[in-house]
């Protein structure tokens, strides 16, 4: 909301109004069928949780005084509601580390695609979407007859003679995290594509006119160039990972809950609306604070050049 | 046959792409086994048999969740892409006016909360509508889809924009071209990889929607997420392994009639 | 661009012929997945000449939350027994009366009167069955009829035992092994449940619903689980048993009742009266593969679910069964509040 210095002329004026209407059909749908409905979740964190779901229209600060401190049901002490933090800890440490695999990975597979001649990117590019025709479920189950004790990597280890008994993958962090970047890597690699396929190889071969290393060209021309893409990329896979529970709890067994199942909870069989509505927009105002953060800082480096 | 110097190349990259294509195909490879499965497992192997496809093929339960799937997507992805293009175009190459920021946060909002959330108010929201005017057509599941869909295509598209300067525009400009035919012959070309790739991500996001279908969907609007879904407590069969094939051999069957057209174009 | 155009077009019209659809002779059938026999309704489309369609949920508060906020266009509901006087009590049932159709003869006499829907005035069962544990006998040769198997694992299931994650069914299981009775607000038989479960989960292996492929498999040896999944894998390998446990095990049903917003009220009525009748009924078990309490209806099930232990309930375990009800909300908050804990 910064506003440029000194008087606006008229033209500038105009490219502004013409900039808002060109933005208004996304605004009003999401107005609509997104953030509008938002502001009854806001005023349900506010209400008394009704006898069996839903709300009961009584002003309560409950819902809010849950998301952060807890009463011990035995004893009648308030403390902080260490469930929640632990839970909030677990899933961003989750996205985190999604967001940094799906990006070591994603970027050398969107450089090679981008790197192909012309005429054969956007096939390697459906080459990325096409296993993500298939539904997310059972691309899961999947992972996890590949990883499973009788899977397929541990039965060809076991006939290759490598190891004696099957090693326990299924139901670890690891398994979580390989089927999580499984599932985000599209969301990373295409944003990257998008802001490499222009990339001006010019640049990158006066690096090495100046005897640069491929390493330092890497780090110095072409990471600063596609920055816009990385940070579509990461925002993309990071937030809605922070809300991924399917996965986890499939291929680690879920005997931990994740944000996503937490929120649910309350929404379904926990019968908790106030507190479940407090929850997510805790959530959301964490989100969006990190968020604004990181395009403002990422974006005064990013976005300058054009 | 020694490699000349490519000033493309970076130590592993191409290692690493291949490897990730390589595990991105092995469990769809995986799947696509068991849909010829004779017994009722996706584990065990019991000989080879089409009658999951069979019975797929007679369930119309089925059927009708896959067209559905695929008409909300399409529709959702287009509508999502149109509307993300123009809001990509309204906020980046520009000086920050009053409200960008806003705007921003704005269009992102979709991606911050978690689907169950978006989910319950939509069902209040949508359900006072239905009521209100009668109507309980598929427009619902359509603009819930489009709204969560808006953010995935804005930000490629974004991302490529900003990597695009103003000069062939001005140069347009300079020529006497319209701002339409500017847009239509310069920047549309330009932005065409980014907005391929907005479009691609909406598109499969809508196909695997299932919490807010779950609450938005009104009688007889089940997808093939949902429809899955409730399956998820009782037992899962081969039968949606069966149907997966058919939707890869489908999105292959897209991608290369796009690509003949494309190569008859260039 | 061209290409998307057409898209939307085509769409379009799609679109407006599927609202159109609208045709006389309608049903439409909201319940869970996988639980309705295509055979079953493609018969009754056939006698009635009406058009059925089914549409899924996955839980009980889905349907719940669904149908009240209303406009959903939902004729027929299946939800458990617990839910059913919450869904009379907030009024979304239409008082229909099964017990004065014609075929209400055939229902079972223990299904009759049920304490949920007191003299069938809105629901007619279709299907039942128990929460219990399922044992791989070959790992394991002692009792499998205790909750001991999921709170105080044996040695040879350790690390193999896995909890299907419905909140209500562990923390049931849970009370009952403590002494307690089912929905007890009792602080100190709560806080041994709390201790015994945060106490159980290192012997655990995973908490998912996934039994039928993974006892399959191997990756589980025991387990929590519905009956007619025990069933399922008993088919599969027969070293697998049901137990039923003797510190008390929950019986459910899950019933049929026409939603006060119903647009085709008659249709829905020939639903609930086709549904008592003995063949249709074992048609739909024959699917479904739980009991539905419908006398007689054995006879038209397939002959592996005759006298199969977990269908039928073997009459020396019969008196350790426990209706499944509903808790009040004070005692529902506090489950909720140990089970976030266990999962934390």
């Amino acid at each position: 909301m910064t506003q440029p210095a000194g008087p606006i002329d008229a033209e500038q004026s105009r490219d502004i109004r013409k900039r808002w209407l060109l933005s208004l059909p996304a605004l009003l749908i999401i107005l609509v069928a997104a953030s509008g409905p938002l502001l009854i979740v806001l005023l349900y964190s506010f209400l008394t949780p009704g006898p069996y779901g839903d709300v009961a229209w009584r002003f309560s600060l409950e819902g809010w005084i849950g998301v952060v401190l807890e009463k011990d049901i035995f004893d009648d002490t308030l403390s902080l509601a260490d469930a929640h933090v632990s839970i909030f800890l677990r899933s961003a440490g989750l996205s985190l580390m999604t967001t940094v695999l799906t990006l070591l990975v994603g970027f050398p597979t969107a450089y090679f695609i981008a790197t192909r001649p012309e005429r054969s990117r956007e096939l390697w590019l459906f080459l990325i979407t096409i296993p993500f025709w298939t539904n997310l479920l059972i691309r899961t189950f999947a992972i996890l007859e590949i990883i499973r004790n009788e899977g397929l990597i541990n039965t060809l280890l076991i006939d290759l003679g490598l190891i004696g008994r099957p090693m326990q993958m299924l139901f670890t962090d690891g398994a979580i995290l390989v089927g999580m970047v499984y599932v985000y890597l599209p969301l990373m690699v295409l944003p990257l594509y998008a802001s490499m396929e222009k990339l001006d190889f010019r640049l990158v071969e006066a690096g090495y006119d100046l005897y640069a290393t491929p390493f330092r060209v890497l780090r110095r021309i072409i990471i600063p160039l596609v920055k816009p893409g990385i940070v579509a990329g990461s925002i993309l896979v990071f937030i809605p990972a922070l809300g991924a529970y399917v996965t986890p709890s499939i291929l680690g067994g879920g005997k931990n809950l994740m944000l996503g199942n937490l929120i649910e909870l309350q929404f379904g069989q926990g019968r908790n609306w106030p507190l479940g509505s407090a929850l997510s927009i805790t959530l959301m105002l964490i989100v969006m604070v990190a968020l604004l953060f990181y395009v403002r800082n990422a974006g005064s480096q990013g976005a300058r050049h054009g | 046959m020694a490699k000349a110097f490519s000033v493309q190349r970076q130590r592993g990259f191409t290692a690493i792409a291949i490897g990730c294509f390589f595990a991105l195909y092995l469990p769809i490879i995986v799947l696509v086994f068991y849909a010829f499965n004779a017994g009722e497992s996706l584990s065990s192997f019991d000989g080879f048999s089409l009658r999951w496809f069979a019975r797929a093929f007679e369930n119309q339960q089925v059927i009708d969740a896959s067209l559905r799937s695929l008409q909300i997507a399409a529709v959702a992805a287009t509508v999502a892409t149109i509307a993300a293009t123009m809001a990509a175009l309204a906020t980046t190459r520009t000086e920050p006016y009053r409200g960008l920021t806003l705007k921003y946060a704005f269009i992102n909002q979709p991606l911050m909360i978690p689907e169950i959330v978006t989910a319950v108010a939509l069902l209040i929201f949508f359900a006072r509508i239905k009521i209100w005017t009668g109507y309980s057509g598929l427009g619902y599941l359509i603009a819930a889809h489009t709204a969560f869909c808006i953010p995935f295509a804005y930000l490629p598209i974004r991302a490529r924009l900003e990597n695009m300067d103003l000069t062939l525009e001005k140069a347009a400009a300079d020529l006497y071209a319209t701002p339409w035919k500017a847009f239509r012959y310069v920047t549309l070309p330009l932005l065409w990889p980014g907005i391929l790739a907005g479009f691609m991500l909406a598109f499969v996001i809508s196909l695997d929607d299932v919490v807010i279908t779950q609450f938005v969907k009104s009688a007889g609007q089940d997808t093939l997420p949902t429809y899955m879904l409730g399956q998820i407590r009782r037992t899962i069969t081969p039968e949606m392994n069966a149907i997966s094939t058919v939707f890869l051999l489908l999105s292959i069957g897209v991608v290369t009639v796009f690509f003949f057209v494309n190569r008859k174009r260039v | 661009m061209k290409c998307m155009t057409a898209t939307m077009a085509l769409t379009a019209a799609l679109l407006a012929s599927t609202g159109l659809a609208r045709a006389e002779g309608e049903l439409n059938i909201y319940n869970w997945g996988n639980y309705t026999s295509p055979e079953m309704i493609k018969k009754f489309e056939d006698e009635y000449k009406v058009k059925v369609t089914i549409t899924d949920y996955d839980s009980n508060d889905t349907a719940l939350a669904k149908v009240r906020q209303g406009g959903s266009g939902f004729d027929m509901v299946v939800p458990s027994q617990n839910y059913i006087p919450i869904w009379i009590s907030e009024g979304l049932f239409l008082e229909t009366n099964p017990s004065q159709m014609e075929n209400f003869k055939n229902v079972a006499k223990e299904w009759v009167d049920p304490e949920f829907d007191r003299g069938r005035k809105y629901t007619v069962p279709w299907a039942m069955g128990t929460v219990g544990t399922v044992v791989n006998t070959d790992v394991y040769k002692g009792d499998i009829n205790t909750w001991a198997i999921i709170f105080d694992t044996p040695d040879e299931l350790k690390g193999k035992v896995n909890v299907v994650p419905e909140m209500n069914d562990v923390m049931d299981a849970a009370v009952l092994y403590n002494g307690g009775t089912k929905c007890t607000g009792d602080l100190t038989i709560l806080k041994k449940v709390r201790d015994t479960l945060i106490k159980a989960k290192p012997d655990w292996v995973a908490m998912e619903y996934g039994t039928v492929e993974k006892m399959g498999s191997g990756d589980f040896s025991a387990s929590s689980d519905w009956n007619g999944s025990a069933f399922r894998q008993r088919l599969k390998n027969p070293a697998i048993k049901y137990g039923y446990p003797k510190e008390g095990f929950v019986g459910w049903s899950d019933n049929l009742a026409v939603l006060k917003d119903a647009k085709n009220v008659e249709n829905a009525k020939l639903f609930q009266n086709f549904m008592m009748d003995p063949e249709n009924a074992g048609m739909n078990s024959g699917f479904h593969r739980y009991a539905n309490g419908i006398a007689g209806s054995d006879e038209f099930m397939p002959a592996d679910m005759k006298g199969a232990p977990e269908i039928d309930i073997p009459a020396e375990f019969a008196g350790n069964a426990v209706p499944s009800m509903t808790c009040p909300p004070e005692v529902q908050e506090l489950y909720t509040k140990i089970w976030t804990e266990l999962q934390k």
